[in-house]
């Protein structure tokens, strides 16, 4: 058997580096040389077992890390320089950090004795991430390097996971010393808790087996934790309605008709109405995000909450909840259900049934139904018709703003981890590198990214690393010609003045595609639709760039205001006849 | 409320930065921060006084027990403890103010740690508000400069913050 690691050799910091991401299980290192990483660069060129992914902005490599992450549970690796290159990066480990993705982010330094002196390309690196990573390390001592990266991979991954920054000054990496990756490492004031308290849990079941309208509201955190399928069998189990966050969609299959859709400002009727009416409530692995709650007084004002989540500092962040219980989901889960199984279920079935059919009205009005006879093409069209073509399998990356939204909701994700996109932070440009990181992780797999004309011009460029690599990809591009989310906010709530919200003088997305190495395609009719994309996601070699010109006065419905409850949604016109606040 | 939260921090480069950065990046408030290493020399101890409401001291505590340098914090307005804060006050004191400023010193139970013929420097340890009722004591245009610790504490009884 080889040994992972001898006891006496001597090696460069940057030999250990490679050596660490090896011994760490580490596949693709994404990321942008420069002076302060050449040595770590050398150091990768002479070994064949982390594969580096080159990328043509830093941004682009942190985004492909993170979806990477995204897709396989595995902490995402970033390699860049100094200066400009963590600077590049700050976008991406902000929208990790946002979302709770594990991400180990090695950025170069200076030399150590440069530090300080406003060197070429000298940034702080550790105090301008320091808001936004779980922790950050700077590796002054080469002697310390293994173990400051065996602590990052940890602090990445366990607990609420999210980004370690590890700060290498070159000289660092030109040291040399004895190389010994340690299997284990401890960190004093560290200790996440797994295991729920057993009176909270207790206390928690009994709600539960009283409630008379029962609702169960899942987020990022079961996706984090590989608990989609506890979370399943648990929901089955209770009968309960189920509705997930933006992040946590997949987590429970969304053709199951105990699925209520996803909740929030553009969440479905059904699932809002049952937020408000609902008696106790059962938030897993969420974090009652101000584009879900709304008005914090009005968020589901008869209900007692129960809250499972990792991190303490989630609970009674923003709502104050009955029943707090610290711990992974899917152990908190498991033993919820060991007592439910101990009571034989016993729940309030009489009640549970006509809570059902108070749902089923709601679901009646068929809040996301929109015209499809139109002549033109409707953006949520071609979303029904990706996800009938890959039956709601594929994995989808998106941008942000009205496309994001309409895949979330027209999608249908039937699987954890198959949904990749910028929940909390927002980041536009995510998308395309995101689906980098995705079909690098799956290469066997179809990989759409759902975006926007505004949005994919944010990282456009890193459709050269796709033919780089070779990745098959299928940029679905929504074109209504504005930045839609914008446009469909200043129509609401500034009388229709859309200010920059136009987006003039766009490129000819056809000939980039081609001018890039790429297949371009122009859609102009809905007849063409289910073509184009059949075409794109047959062709397993070559990316394609699907151009939809659609309706550009589509909006997304519903929509709850900022500062509003549940119950007081926008909907849409075939809605608001009957429009009830009630 | 006012809060008095005593932390246990490792005692690296940073570890700081990142308590006072929490607090300006999540819009809480600092009243006074004091901090030096421990008899282990591996240890800070950081003494912080805030201001919030139950839920937002809540948070702050939560949120400090999240950052990885903080290894053991309380919340010793929770229970019986003891607040001191360390003042050097630079006085103006010439002809008759001399005695009645040495006079006053004795009063607080400070000590005059510096002379020269035209001032003292006083020293004072207590409360805020004594220390408080002492600068209001004096004339306001005697004092030149007054420096102040902030506040460190530690908890009455047998329990201390230690690992």
């Amino acid at each position: 058997m080889q040994q992972k690691s001898t006891g006496a050799e001597m090696l460069t910091g940057a030999e250990i580096l490679a050596r660490c991401l090896k011994d760490e299980g580490v596949e693709f290192v994404f990321g942008y040389p420069g002076g302060a990483v050449l040595h770590i660069y050398d150091a990768l060129f002479k070994q064949e077992d982390v594969k580096h992914i080159l990328v043509r902005h830093e941004q682009g490599a942190s985004h492909a890390a993170d979806g990477y992450a995204r897709a396989t549970g595995k902490p995402g690796v970033l390699l860049v320089t100094s200066g400009p290159g963590a600077t590049n990066a700050v976008t991406g480990i902000a929208t990790a950090y946002m979302d709770s993705i594990p991400m180990v982010i090695i950025t170069g330094q200076v030399n150590t004795w440069a530090i300080g002196s406003d060197a070429f390309q000298e940034v702080d690196a550790v105090g301008i991430t320091r808001p936004c990573v779980k922790h950050n390390f700077l590796v002054k001592d080469v002697k310390d390097l293994a173990e400051t990266i065996k602590k990052a991979f940890y602090l990445a991954s366990s607990g609420r996971p999210g980004p370690v920054v590890v700060d290498v000054p070159k000289d660092v990496t030109a040291l040399t010393t004895t190389y010994h990756y340690p299997d284990k490492v401890e960190i004093r004031s560290y200790n996440p808790v797994a295991k729920g308290h057993n009176g909270q849990i207790r206390r928690a079941v009994k709600l539960l087996q009283q409630a008379k309208k029962p609702m169960l509201y899942t987020g990022g955190g079961v996706v984090l934790d590989n608990a989609s399928q506890v979370l399943t069998e648990f929901t089955k189990m209770l009968g309960f309605p189920i509705t997930n966050t933006l992040m946590g969609l997949g987590a429970f299959p969304a053709s199951d008709k105990q699925f209520l859709g996803m909740l929030g400002m553009h969440g479905t009727y059904e699932a809002n109405m049952a937020m408000h009416d609902c008696d106790v409530l059962l938030a897993v692995g969420a974090r009652f995000d101000d584009r879900v709650v709304g008005k914090v007084a009005e968020f589901c004002p008869d209900a007692k909450i129960i809250h499972i989540d990792i991190d303490p500092a989630s609970i009674s962040k923003s709502v104050r909840v009955d029943v707090p219980i610290v711990g992974s989901v899917s152990s908190v889960l498991t033993d919820m259900m060991m007592l439910l199984k101990e009571q034989d279920f016993k729940t309030d079935k009489d009640a549970i049934a006509k809570w059902w059919q108070q749902i089923e009205d709601w679901r009646r009005r068929d809040c996301l139904r929109y015209d499809t006879k139109s002549e033109i093409i409707k953006p949520q069209a071609v979303i029904e018709t990706l996800h009938k073509l890959t039956e709601g399998d594929a994995f989808v990356t998106s941008d942000v703003g009205q496309h994001q939204m309409w895949a979330a909701q027209y999608y249908g994700f039937n699987k954890p981890r198959r949904w990749i996109n910028s929940g909390g932070l927002g980041t536009m440009g995510f998308g395309l590198p995101a689906a980098i990181g995705v079909q690098l992780a799956h290469p066997d797999e179809t990989v759409c990214c759902v975006t926007g004309e505004a949005s994919i011009m944010m990282c456009i460029q890193e459709l050269s690393t796709c033919l780089q690599y070779g990745l098959p990809i299928n940029v679905v591009s929504l074109n209504n010609r504005y930045m839609g989310m914008v446009r469909q906010w200043q129509e609401f709530f500034y009388e229709g003045r859309y200010a920059m919200s136009y987006m003039d003088a766009l490129p000819d997305f056809v000939e980039l595609a081609h001018s890039f190495g790429h297949v371009g395609l122009r859609v102009e009719s809905p007849a063409d639709v289910e073509a184009a994309l059949k075409e794109a996601i047959a062709d397993t070699q070559r990316l394609y760039f699907i151009d939809f010109v659609t309706d550009q006065s589509e909006n997304v419905f519903p929509m709850i205001e900022q500062g509003k409850g549940h119950h007081e949604m926008h909907l849409p016109a075939h809605m608001s006849p009957e429009r009830d606040l009630a | 409320m006012r809060h008095i939260i005593a932390i246990l921090l490792e005692n690296e480069a940073g570890a700081l930065s990142r308590v006072s950065g929490l607090f300006s990046a999540r819009g809480y408030n600092i009243e006074s921060l004091t901090v030096a290493a421990t008899e282990d020399p591996t240890l800070s101890r950081i003494t912080l006084v805030t201001r919030g409401s139950d839920q937002i001291i809540e948070q702050i505590i939560k949120q400090l027990n999240k950052l990885i340098d903080v290894v053991k914090l309380v919340d010793l307005s929770e229970d019986e403890h003891i607040e001191r804060e360390l003042m050097l006050v630079k006085i103006k004191s010439s002809g008759s103010d001399r005695e009645e400023i040495k006079r006053l010193t004795e009063i607080f139970r400070g000590c005059i740690i510096d002379v020269t013929s035209r001032t003292y420097t006083v020293e004072l340890t207590g409360t805020g508000a004594k220390l408080d009722a002492f600068l209001r004591a004096l004339e306001a245009a005697s004092i030149i400069e007054t420096v102040r610790s902030g506040t460190s504490g530690i908890a009455r009884g047998d329990k201390g913050l230690s690992l």
